[in-house]
């Protein structure tokens, strides 16, 4: 029987503090009870060779490495833990039609939130208006698709939960920088938020929400933003 | 298992997504009745079936919709395994998980690529700038081409998979996009894999009937849609 250590060798996930991103992931594993290495990378002033040699593709974070072999990109990492360990609490449900649902809001998430939400605290104006209409937006459809249920995933806590809850720490930036309340455009999703700060897994791993907007000050000076 | 109810894909002749789907319909020898949608005016079916996205392909299994194609590739090749029929995704994990990477690195580059190549781009300059971020692209592909085939003439473990399936919907708009820059996009100099995957692609019996490869008829078609609002390419833009 496997060490701590042994176990913990055999898979090291390679993230950044505060991406949301990397945080599906160790959520994910929290929620599978695996255990794993953190390693930290200073993505500001420079990869490290293991990031580079295993994610030449992209050079992002996060990255999970099992027994030394790479699996790149969020959602990939997410199917890829619920196939490699099949006796763990599944994130996917195990009928056709509702891993192609699931699937396909993953999708949406990671198509609409960040990339709306960088324009948020990117752009001025004109376009900024527009992002902050679309963001409502996009919150809308998703508490459209939660619906009555506790989870995206029904009963349980699945992958579009994982998919969409490290974003809950953002909202408190994306209602600053698009004066807009979450609570009041979206009671429902605002209330599945707090559910999932609820789960140890995302409560550990969830950077606190004034870290992320003092983070986004950081970005703003790192592509030049006022 | 095979699964019950009758299939239904909404789709468009030309499109890279749609076309995927229908190649992996003929993998798995699936009958179904093909909808041509009109993206400028798109049906109620359409729109009632996919309202977040409103786009193409949508599979109708027994009436249910499943949207969004890298997602109705997977949910077929799950409803249709077994012995009898081929898969499109590996059976090891991490071979899928592998699969799964290539597949997003195409419609990542490539596609806003072939987007920007013959929609978006307002100059020679801009076009120019499009193809050879196309090239970049296929050449990264080139590489993980020679890496995980070993000498075999396609992505997947036994014949066609999923990264061959997403990637060689794109031919039909290569086809039109060779012909208006005078030269192959999948160049045999510079990425002879890929040039000669393509024309096994193209050849594969999969293929045939739904790998559009007649460049006047595609560029035709082009200038129907250079007229229509962007919207018809929603969620398909980066700004």
């Amino acid at each position: 029987m496997a060490t701590v250590e042994e176990e913990k060798a055999g898979m090291v996930l390679l993230d950044f503090w505060v991406s949301p991103f990397g945080q599906r992931c160790r959520i994910a594993l929290a929620e599978k009870g695996l255990q794993y290495e953190y390693r930290e990378e200073d993505l500001v002033n420079s990869k490290s060779e293991l990031l580079l040699r295993s994610n030449p593709v992209h050079k992002k974070i996060p990255v999970l490495l099992h027994h030394g072999r790479p699996v790149c990109e969020s959602l990939v990492i997410l199917d890829y833990l619920d196939e490699a360990f099949p006796d763990t609490p599944q994130l996917l449900p195990a009928p056709a039609y509702a891993r192609a649902r699931a699937r396909f809001w993953a999708d949406y998430v990671d198509k609409k939130v960040y990339e709306c939400g960088s324009r948020l605290w990117k752009l001025k104006g004109e376009l900024q208006a527009q992002a902050r209409a679309e963001m409502v937006e996009i919150l809308g459809t998703l508490e459209a698709e939660l619906g009555e249920k506790d989870w995206f995933g029904g009963d349980s806590f699945g992958l579009v939960d994982v998919a969409l809850a490290p974003f809950t720490a953002w909202f408190y930036s994306y209602e600053k920088y698009g004066e807009f309340s979450v609570d009041k455009v979206c009671p429902t999703l605002a209330a599945w938020a707090r559910r999932c700060g609820e789960r140890d897994s995302v409560a550990k791993h969830l950077t606190p929400p004034e870290k992320v907007y003092a983070f986004i000050d950081v970005l703003k000076k790192k592509y030049g933003v006022e | 298992m095979a699964g019950s109810g009758e299939l239904k894909l909404l789709g468009a002749w030309t499109s890279p997504f749609v076309i995927r789907v229908r190649v992996v319909l003929n993998l798995k020898s699936l009958p179904y009745e093909y909808v041509e949608e009109n993206l400028a005016s798109k049906s109620a079916l359409l729109l009632g079936s996919n309202p977040v996205r409103k786009s193409v392909p949508v599979l109708l299994h027994g009436g249910r919709p499943v949207n969004e194609s890298q997602v109705i590739v997977q949910y077929i090749d799950e409803v249709w395994s077994g012995a009898d029929r081929p898969s499109v995704l590996p059976s090891d994990s991490y071979e899928r998980a592998v699969a799964r990477f290539w597949a997003a690195y195409v419609d990542d580059k490539v596609g806003p690529a072939w987007l920007a190549i013959l929609f978006l781009s307002k100059t020679e300059e801009e076009r120019a700038e499009g193809v050879e971020r196309a090239v970049a692209a296929l050449e990264t592909l080139e590489g993980a081409f020679a890496d995980c085939t070993k000498g075999k003439p396609f992505f997947g473990v036994d014949g066609i998979g999923f990264v061959d399936v997403v990637l060689g919907g794109y031919l039909g708009w290569f086809t039109a996009i060779d012909k208006l820059i005078g030269r192959r996009l999948i160049d045999p100099a510079r990425t002879p894999l890929l040039a000669a995957w393509e024309q096994r692609f193209r050849t594969a019996e999969a293929a045939k009937g739904v790998v559009p490869n007649d460049a006047d008829k595609l560029l035709a078609f082009r200038e129907t849609l250079l007229g229509a609002p962007l919207d018809i390419f929603q969620n398909r833009v980066t700004l």
